[in-house]
C-alpha cells in the first residue's frame, strides 16, 4: 500500500547532521515507491539557499541532492512563507523550485498526510 | 579583561546569541561561526538586535561558515566584518580570553 508521507525538515544545513539524514530517508522512501512530499520550515528553509559552497570547511556540499529529486519522482517541495520571511529569504534565493505555504495551509498538509518524518 | 564570544548556534533556533549578548560587557567581541553566521544577515528578525548590540560590542562572522551556508558579504550586516581561520587565531590572541556559547 502506498502511503503519503510527509518529510518535515526543520534544520540548518552542516551544524547538524538531520538535513543530511533527511536526504537519504527521502531516498530511501522513493526506492519503495512511497508518494513522498518535502516541507522545509523554521531554520529548515535554510538548506534550500542557493550557492552553498562548503569548498573551506571541507565538508560535502549536499544541496545539489534536492534538485535531483524529481529524478526519484520527488517533485512535492514545499516551504512555509513565514520561516522565509523571518530569515530574510525569497523564493529567488532558493536553490529549486518550491511551492510556498502559509503556515494555515500547512497544517492542513500535515492533516492529509498518512505519515510524517520529522528532521 | 576583554572577552572574545564564539556563537555557533542558530539564533532561530536556540538563546545562545541572546544569552551572549545578555553578559557581554562593552568593548568586548562576539564571533559568529557555523550556524551562528545566519545571525549576521539583514532582513531577518534579529537584525534590529544585533545592530543595537552593535552599538557596544565588536561584530565579527567566520567567512567559511557563511560561504558553506551559500552567503556573501551583500546579505550581512553593515559593520560585522568577515575573517578567515587565520583571522579567528588571530583574534583569540588580541582578547584575553574566550568565552564559548555552545
Amino acid at each position: 500500500m502506498i502511503k503519503k508521507c510527509l518529510y518535515v525538515n526543520r534544520r540548518a544545513p552542516y551544524g547538524t547532521s538531520y538535513a543530511l539524514e533527511a536526504i537519504d530517508a527521502v531516498l530511501i522512501g522513493a526506492a519503495f515507491d512511497q508518494d513522498i512530499s518535502l516541507l522545509f520550515i523554521d531554520d529548515g528553509v535554510f538548506q534550500l539557499k542557493r550557492d552553498q559552497d562548503t569548498t573551506d570547511v571541507e565538508i560535502k556540499n549536499f544541496s545539489p541532492a534536492y534538485r535531483a529529486f524529481d529524478m526519484y519522482d520527488v517533485e512535492k517541495l514545499y516551504v512555509s512563507e513565514e520561516a522565509m520571511a523571518a530569515r530574510g529569504l525569497k523564493k529567488r534565493d532558493l536553490v529549486v523550485d518550491v511551492e510556498v505555504l502559509s503556515d494555515s495551509t500547512i497544517r492542513d498538509l500535515m492533516d492529509e498526510h498518512d505519515v510524517i518524518f520529522t528532521f | 579583561m576583554s572577552i572574545l564570544h564564539t556563537v555557533n548556534k542558530s539564533p532561530f533556533e536556540k538563546n545562545n546569541l541572546e544569552s551572549c549578548l545578555r553578559y557581554a560587557k562593552a568593548g568586548s567581541a562576539v564571533l559568529l561561526i557555523e550556524d551562528g553566521i545566519y545571525a549576521a544577515l539583514t532582513g531577518t528578525t534579529f537584525e534590529a538586535k544585533v545592530m543595537t548590540a552593535m552599538e557596544a560590542l565588536d561584530f565579527y562572522c567566520l567567512a567559511p561558515d557563511m560561504k558553506a551556508r551559500g552567503f556573501t558579504s551583500t546579505k550581512m550586516i553593515d559593520g560585522i566584518k568577515l575573517v578567515d581561520y587565520a583571522g579567528f587565531v588571530d583574534l583569540t590572541l588580541e582578547y584575553d580570553k574566550v568565552q564559548a556559547w555552545l
